[in-house]
C-alpha cells in the first residue's frame, strides 16, 4: 500500500526537536498548466476530497484545485467539526452514513491522524413536537441500520452529568435522540490530509488563484453561457485555463460562481456564528445539540468548549460577529449547563452557509455540459465532505450521477421533488 | 446589528422585522408553466452587492415594504420600487 506523504512519529518529533530541522512541506506550489482534464473551484474539504478520489479511485490526475485564498480557509476551517448520520430522510441517512464510514478509516487512508472521536451525539428535545420528530428520526434510522434511539432525561443525565435535566428549567429536557457513532473530528487535519494525498497523487493545488469567470460555448445566454452550452474553461487572476470539466465546490460564494456559468441556484447565503471558550478540564463526554435553543456544544481535545448556533436570519455575505448572538448563545448554553457560568469566551467567528429551501445539498450535473456543482451545503457540509468527494469523483469519472446523490440533483427544484431535511438539519448538528 | 428603516416605525433592529427575501417578478399563476413558477419560488440571484428586497415589520406596524440593501456591507438605501 502506498503511503501518502511523510509519516509522523514520536521518534521523528524527538529528532526534529533536537536538531531543529525543518519539517517537510505537506504539499507543493506547482506552476499552473494551460489546460487540465478537470478544474475544481474551491480548495476546501469538498474540492480537495473530490480531487483526491478522482486520482485515487479513478486514476484521473490531470486535475487542478483553484482557490482565491488558502486551502481550508472557508467553511472547512470554520465549522464545529461534528459528524453524525441520524438524519430524517432515507436519502439523507444513507448519504451521511457513508461519510461516517469514510471518516472511520480516514486516518489510515490518508496517513494522517484526523483525531476522530466517536463520543456519542445527543439531540435534546424540550417540547412534545420535538420529541415526536426525534421518534420519527429514530425509527427511520433504525430501519436503515443506524445506531440511534430516543432516551429519557435520566439516561441523558447518566451520559452527560453536567446537563441540567430538572423539570424546573425554562425549557425542561424531555428526552433526547442518542446517536452513539456521532462525534467530532479535527477539521483542519481532514483538509490537510486530503490536500497532501491529492498533491502526492499529482493533483495541482493552485492557491491565491481567483476565478473571475467561467467560459462557455453554445449556450442560450450571453457569451454562450446558460442551458444547452458547454464549459470550455475558467478565467482566473493568473490567466486563462482551459478544461472540459469545471466543478463548483465553493461554499458561501456558490451562487456567484454558478452565475458565471449562467446556472442560477436555489440558494441564499447566511452567516453562521460560533464561539469557543477558554480550555478547562475535560468534563463533557458527548456532543450536545438543542434545536429549540439553537445551540450545539462539544469539548475539544484541548479542553475548549465549542459553541455553534443556527444561521443568522438575514442573508448577507458579511461575516461579522454580533453582540446579540453572543448574549443569546451564552444564555442558552447556561440554561443547559448552569455549572459553566464562570467560563470565559475566548473567540467568536462566523462562516458563510449556502442555504437551500429543503436543507439538502445540490450536487451533480447541470444544464451546462461539463459544469458540475457540489454546493448548497448549508450547515451540514463538513460531515458530508468525504462522501461528497467520493460521489462527485464517481459522477465526473463515469459521466453518470452516483446513486447516493441522485436525489440531490439541481433539477429537483424545477421538478418539484424536494428532499425535506429541515427536521434533522436546521440546527441539529 | 442591521438597522432597517420601516416607513411607519422608523429605524428598527432587523430582529424586530422579518427579511422576506429578494424581490422577483411574480409570473401570472394562470399562464405560467410549472418550471417558470418553481423557478420563481426557488431560484435566487443571491448577489454580493445591492439587492432589492422585501421586509415585514413583524413586531411593529406589520407592513411589507421594499428597500435596497448591499449584502456585502449591509448598507441600506431607499428603493425606487417601494
Amino acid at each position: 500500500m502506498s503511503r501518502h506523504g511523510y509519516t509522523y512519529s514520536a521518534g521523528k518529533l524527538l529528532r526534529h526537536g533536537l536538531t531543529r530541522g525543518a519539517w517537510p512541506r505537506m504539499w507543493n506550489r506547482p506552476e499552473r498548466r494551460d489546460s487540465y482534464d478537470v478544474i475544481i473551484i474551491g480548495g476546501g474539504l469538498h474540492g480537495l476530497a473530490t480531487a483526491y478520489y478522482l486520482a485515487q479511485n479513478h486514476g484521473i490526475t490531470n486535475v487542478a484545485v483553484v482557490d482565491k485564498g488558502y486551502l481550508g480557509g472557508g467553511g472547512s476551517g470554520r465549522n464545529t467539526g461534528i459528524v453524525r448520520s441520524n438524519y430524517l430522510t432515507p436519502e439523507g441517512v444513507a448519504f451521511y452514513d457513508r461519510s461516517l464510514h469514510l471518516y472511520n478509516t480516514m486516518a489510515a487512508d490518508l496517513n494522517l491522524n484526523v483525531m476522530l472521536s466517536r463520543r456519542g451525539h445527543l439531540t435534546l428535545a424540550h417540547t412534545d413536537s420535538a420529541l415526536r420528530t426525534m421518534n420519527w428520526r429514530a425509527e427511520v434510522n433504525k430501519l436503515l441500520d443506524i445506531d440511534s434511539a430516543v432516551i429519557g432525561p435520566a439516561e441523558v443525565k447518566r451520559l452527560t452529568p453536567s446537563l441540567d435535566v430538572s423539570p424546573n428549567t425554562r425549557y425542561p429536557i424531555l428526552g433526547a435522540l442518542y446517536h452513539p457513532p456521532g462525534g467530532i473530528v479535527r477539521h483542519d487535519a481532514v483538509v490537510w490530509g486530503y490536500a497532501r494525498a491529492a498533491d502526492h497523487l499529482g493533483v495541482h493545488l493552485l492557491q491565491e488563484t481567483e476565478v473571475l469567470d467561467i467560459t462557455c460555448d453554445g449556450g442560450d445566454g450571453p457569451d454562450g453561457k446558460g442551458p444547452g452550452g458547454k464549459v470550455t474553461g475558467v478565467r482566473t487572476s493568473r490567466g486563462d485555463i482551459s478544461s472540459p470539466v469545471v466543478v463548483n465546490c465553493t461554499a458561501g460564494w456558490a451562487s456567484l460562481i454558478s452565475n458565471m456559468a449562467g446556472v442560477p441556484l436555489a440558494i441564499t447565503t447566511h452567516p453562521l456564528q460560533a464561539a469557543v471558550t477558554e480550555p478547562c478540564k475535560v468534563f463533557l463526554p458527548t456532543v450536545v445539540v438543542s434545536g429549540s435553543l439553537h445551540v450545539y456544544v462539544s469539548q475539544t481535545d484541548r479542553g475548549e468548549l465549542v459553541f455553534g448556533a443556527s444561521v443568522d436570519p438575514v442573508g448577507t455575505y458579511r461575516v461579522n460577529g454580533t453582540l446579540e448572538f453572543t448574549e443569546e448563545l451564552a444564555g442558552h448554553v447556561l440554561e443547559l449547563m448552569p455549572g459553566i457560568s464562570k467560563m470565559r469566551l475566548m473567540r467568536q467567528w462566523s462562516g458563510l452557509c449556502d442555504m437551500t429551501p429543503d436543507y439538502s445539498p445540490i450536487m451533480g450535473h447541470t444544464p451546462v455540459e461539463g459544469y458540475l456543482v457540489d454546493v448548497g451545503w448549508g450547515t451540514y457540509g463538513f460531515k458530508a465532505g468525504p462522501v461528497a468527494g467520493e460521489t462527485m469523483a464517481e459522477t465526473i469519472a463515469t459521466g453518470r450521477t452516483a446513486e447516493l446523490i441522485a436525489a440531490f440533483t439541481i433539477d429537483r427544484f424545477t421538478d418539484g421533488d424536494l428532499v425535506g431535511e429541515k427536521g434533522a438539519a436546521a440546527v441539529g448538528h | 446589528m442591521i438597522v432597517v428603516p420601516c416607513p411607519n416605525c422608523g429605524p428598527r433592529n432587523s430582529s424586530d422585522l422579518r427579511n422576506a427575501g429578494e424581490v422577483a417578478p411574480r409570473p401570472d399563476p394562470e399562464t405560467a408553466s410549472l418550471t417558470e413558477w418553481r423557478s420563481y419560488l426557488y431560484l435566487r440571484e443571491n448577489p454580493a452587492g445591492w439587492v432589492t428586497e422585501t421586509w415585514y415589520c413583524r413586531s411593529g406596524c406589520r407592513r411589507y415594504f421594499t428597500i435596497e440593501r448591499n449584502t456585502a456591507t449591509n448598507e441600506i438605501r431607499e428603493s425606487e420600487n417601494s
